[in-house]
């Protein structure tokens, strides 16, 4: 069924069943994503996504990955409500996430866009730099698409952290499936080894990424 | 029909028989001995108590005087514990001892009399109370939920049955169509007790008129929040309460299949679920064809692994279907999909304790109670720095002055109140200008704090608004999923500044960046509790910004209490001399000798408040200090000037 939706001012059609964020994209209107991919159920913990609906007169926030689209709904994708958040969150997240003091790819372009200033709370920051924002791309992708469980969450609370299970490891060396998924960088390629972070599999003994 | 046995049930009238049958056994006028053996009780030995009793009946022949000796689960008044009441006067002895056993069996239960020594006494007035509901604590309290736990060994059906247990639900069952107990529900306005207070009967509803097929009814007993136990202490003491309105609730729904999510830490609660289950079962009050009703109801006990955010709905129904416990996006209602993308209606232990009773006595007797807004009653776990701590259990419009002050009995020691904070880690810190609110939904959450589950933690002058904050935010830094970046970083980032903060390392800005990081968490988490989370914060921001301030501007903690910006100062000109501090400092950092003026050396000083307080009150010549310099220690060999008072 086709249902009609208002994004940003604008008329949308899209199919009943889709969320907001894929009815955006099918029509132009480009919302940014961390922990978003094509291939993998939504997940919804990045919060860049999120975007202002209103409904019977009650606005709310809620993420565009997995809010699914309804008749008449009124989406904003860009408020300074909405920029706030996403600003925010960049700013939060970067002490985890730099690498030698700077973001790459689409962190760093988010952080631009939005005007983050990514070194806010970084002389607050007691945790340890782990290059990762535990989107779960690389973890989601290996348990959804290629079937393995190479690599996993444990840990909770702010002490959380996506691990690479050594045992598993064989698996990795041909599969590469997750290279390129990581919005920091973490996970590459490096000729016949997956490397994590510089380690090699083969040297890779405490697990952690 | 494969669990037909001798025992069950199949009409009204025979539940009415079974009834009548336990109570023609029971001659009112011989005393009952009741232990409580809830889980702060037993702490204390009560177990032990129990079988003391027994035995000591025994060996001085009286046994035959006394009806029954009982292990019930917990009055509430935890703090006063082991509890005995002997029935039917209601002789209530507080922190009874073993020894103490055979003295009552001689004397109250043989002899009649009142043993003056184990008596309750007013902490302010210090007059005995003996009869358990006189005690001021009692008293004030509206104990309909609760109040039944002091009659029943919740191991024991029939005495659930003797106080007109299962009544309700055989009027549902029998007399009522699903529509009108649903009817009932609503009209009641009974608000989940869990935390969000939500409209049980419209969640009920959501749940009926959600798809056909399966549907599953759920009891949250996860309590997580730190200090509340309220579920726990019906759980463990009266679980046929709880059960029999999940069987109510599944009729109105039409649902034949439930869950109690019991967490790991509760033992006692799990155990006397399971025999509560098996005991029902065998009267035919669970499984198929219920009270010959055609109504088929079975219930499993799932044992949670004690995270308290598996008791947010998405992560306990993950748990439920043996994945991982972590809240997931709910933009369709668990209601409407919940369990394996069934129609799942989840409520808390206390909110299904309600239903029998609004069944029983209809909904115009429960609305009577409370406030427009928030009917019946709320059990709190009442503690901090109040002097009457336990389980309270009181009608929805009392006022936190008259909880704390008329119920708590106030502050000990007669320091200041400063502020109560309700709601546990998503709730909030209320000061002393809001005492006359009434205690309601709305009211708290309009305040910036809210119901939550009942937590209810006072304050006095001593304790930092700050370093409450922080132990809030930590808290829910470990109990977190972690799985979002608001959630996970923003908690993160408030300890961090927090901590600087109590440690005298507060910059400017940082009251400012709190204030975008509670923003951004409440706007966008992926669950409540990181939408929550940010609330002790704000509270004590808003309500305490001075002290904020304080930290920050001029390294003053202003109830000196954070360690790094307080130090412990002897008055020369009030020191006795008497020795007590320098004896008392774990860390020998007090000089001085008899007649010799002490002096504390600030740089072995831990801070530990051992010396402020052992100092006699007449002296009161330690002082705290906080944010103005600390005067140089006295000459060596200054002699007392301080004049001895006659
Ligand atoms: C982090 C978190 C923890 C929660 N813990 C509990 C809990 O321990 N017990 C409970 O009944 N509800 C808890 N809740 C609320 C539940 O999600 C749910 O709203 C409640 O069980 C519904 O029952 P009620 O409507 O009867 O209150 C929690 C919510 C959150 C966000």
């Amino acid at each position: 069924m086709t249902i009609t939706l208002q994004i940003d001012g604008k008329e949308v059609k899209a199919e009943s069943g889709v969320t907001v964020l894929e009815a955006a994209r099918q029509a132009g209107v480009h919302i940014p994503t961390l922990c978003e991919h094509d291939r993998l159920m939504p997940y919804g913990v990045c919060r860049i996504c999120c975007v202002e609906v209103e409904k019977k007169g009650r606005k709310r926030i809620v993420v565009s990955c997995g809010y699914p689209v309804e008749n008449g709904l009124v989406v904003t994708t860009r408020s300074p409500r909405i920029d706030r958040i996403r600003k925010v969150l960049i700013e939060l997240v970067a002490p985890t996430a730099m690498a030698d003091g700077l973001l790459a790819g689409e962190m760093k372009k988010i952080a631009t866009e939005y005007g983050a200033d990514i070194h806010r709370f970084e002389s607050r920051f007691t945790g340890k730099p782990i290059r990762c924002i535990l989107c779960g791309k690389c973890v989601r992708y290996c348990d959804e698409v290629v079937g393995k469980q190479a690599i996993g969450f444990v840990g909770r609370g702010v002490d959380r952290r996506a691990v690479f299970f050594p045992e598993q490891a064989r698996a990795c060396l041909t599969c590469e499936a997750c290279f390129n998924l990581c919005p920091t960088g973490k996970i590459a390629a490096d000729t016949d080894f997956v490397v994590f972070d510089g380690f090699s599999v083969d040297d890779y003994s405490s697990g952690e990424l | 029909m494969t669990d037909m046995n001798d025992n069950r049930l199949s009409s009204a009238k025979q539940l009415e028989t079974l009834r009548k049958t336990i109570l023609s056994k029971r001659d009112a006028e011989k005393p009952i001995i009741t232990v409580c053996t809830g889980t702060a009780c037993q702490a204390y030995g009560s177990l032990e108590i129990y079988r003391r009793f027994v035995e000591e009946l025994e060996r001085q022949g009286v046994e035959g005087s006394v009806l029954e000796t009982k292990s019930t689960g917990c009055h509430g008044f935890c703090e006063q514990g082991p509890v005995v009441v002997i029935f039917p006067r209601e002789i209530c002895y507080v922190r009874v001892q073993l020894d103490d056993v055979p003295e009552i069996v001689s004397t109250t239960v043989a002899g009649g009399d009142v043993i003056e020594r184990l008596v309750y006494r007013d902490p302010n007035t210090q007059e005995a109370i003996p009869k358990e509901s006189d005690i001021p604590f009692y008293k004030r309290q509206m104990r309909l939920v609760f109040g039944n736990n002091r009659y029943i060994d919740p191991r024991e059906i029939d005495d659930y049955i003797a106080l007109g247990g299962y009544a309700a639900l055989s009027k549902a069952l029998l007399r009522m169509t699903p529509g009108e107990v649903l009817e009932e529900i609503k009209e009641s306005n009974l608000r989940g007790r869990g935390g969000g207070g939500f409209p049980a009967g419209l969640k009920w509803e959501t749940t009926r008129d959600a798809s056909t097929g399966s549907k599953y009814v759920i009891v949250n007993c996860d309590e997580g929040d730190p200090g509340a136990y309220m579920d726990r202490a019906i759980m463990e003491g009266n679980p046929h309460a709880v059960l029999e309105g999940l069987v109510i609730g599944a009729y109105a729904i039409g649902s034949h299949d439930g869950f109690v999510y019991v967490r790991q830490e509760y033992p006692i609660a799990y155990e006397n679920t399971m025999n509560a289950i098996d005991q029902a079962r065998d009267y035919g009050l669970l499984g198929s064809d219920i009270l010959g009703s055609g109504f088929d109801f079975e219930v499993v006990v799932h044992r949670g692994a004690g995270a308290f955010v598996s008791g947010e709905s998405t992560a306990l129904m993950s748990a439920i279907e043996g994945k991982v416990g972590e809240p997931r996006m709910k933009y369709i209602r668990t209601a409407v999909s919940g369990v394996k993308g069934m129609p799942t209606c989840l409520n808390n232990v206390e909110t299904w304790a309600n239903v029998p009773l609004i069944i029983e006595r209809g909904a115009g007797w429960f609305k009577s109670i409370g406030t427009e807004g928030s009917k019946g009653t709320k059990i709190f776990s009442l503690v901090g720095k109040v002097n009457n701590t336990g389980l309270v259990e009181v009608p929805m419009g009392m006022t936190l002055r008259q909880l704390i002050y008329d119920i708590g009995g106030g502050i000990p020691q007669g320091k200041k109140f400063k502020a109560v904070q309700t709601g546990g880690p998503s709730g909030g810190v209320l000061p002393e200008q809001y005492l006359d609110t009434p205690i309601d939904f709305d009211e708290l959450t309009g305040l910036g704090s809210m119901m939550g589950s009942g937590g209810m933690v006072v304050m006095d002058e001593d304790t930092c608004m700050v370093d409450t904050a922080r132990y809030f935010v930590s808290f829910c830094c470990d109990e977190s999923c972690g799985q979002c970046i608001p959630c996970r970083e923003g908690l993160r980032t408030l300890r961090d500044i927090l901590t600087d903060i109590c440690e005298g390392k507060g910059k400017g800005g940082d009251i400012e960046a709190i204030e975008d990081i509670a923003e951004v968490m409440e706007d966008a988490s992926l669950c409540a509790l990181g939408g929550t989370a940010a609330n002790p914060v704000l509270t004590t921001l808003k309500y305490f910004r001075d002290e904020y301030e304080a930290h920050i501007k001029e390294n003053r903690c202003p109830a000196e209490a954070c360690k790094a910006l307080t130090s412990y100062y002897v008055d020369p000109a009030k020191c006795s001399a008497c020795m007590i501090c320098l004896r008392a400092c774990p860390t020998e950092a007090i000089h001085g000798e008899k007649g010799i003026v002490h002096w504390i050396d600030q740089e072995k000083c831990i801070k530990c408040t051992t010396c402020y307080e052992v100092c006699p009150t007449r002296f009161s010549a330690v002082r705290r200090l906080s944010g103005e310099p600390l005067p140089p220690p006295p000459a060596p060999g200054t002699k007392v000037t301080r004049e001895k008072k006659r």
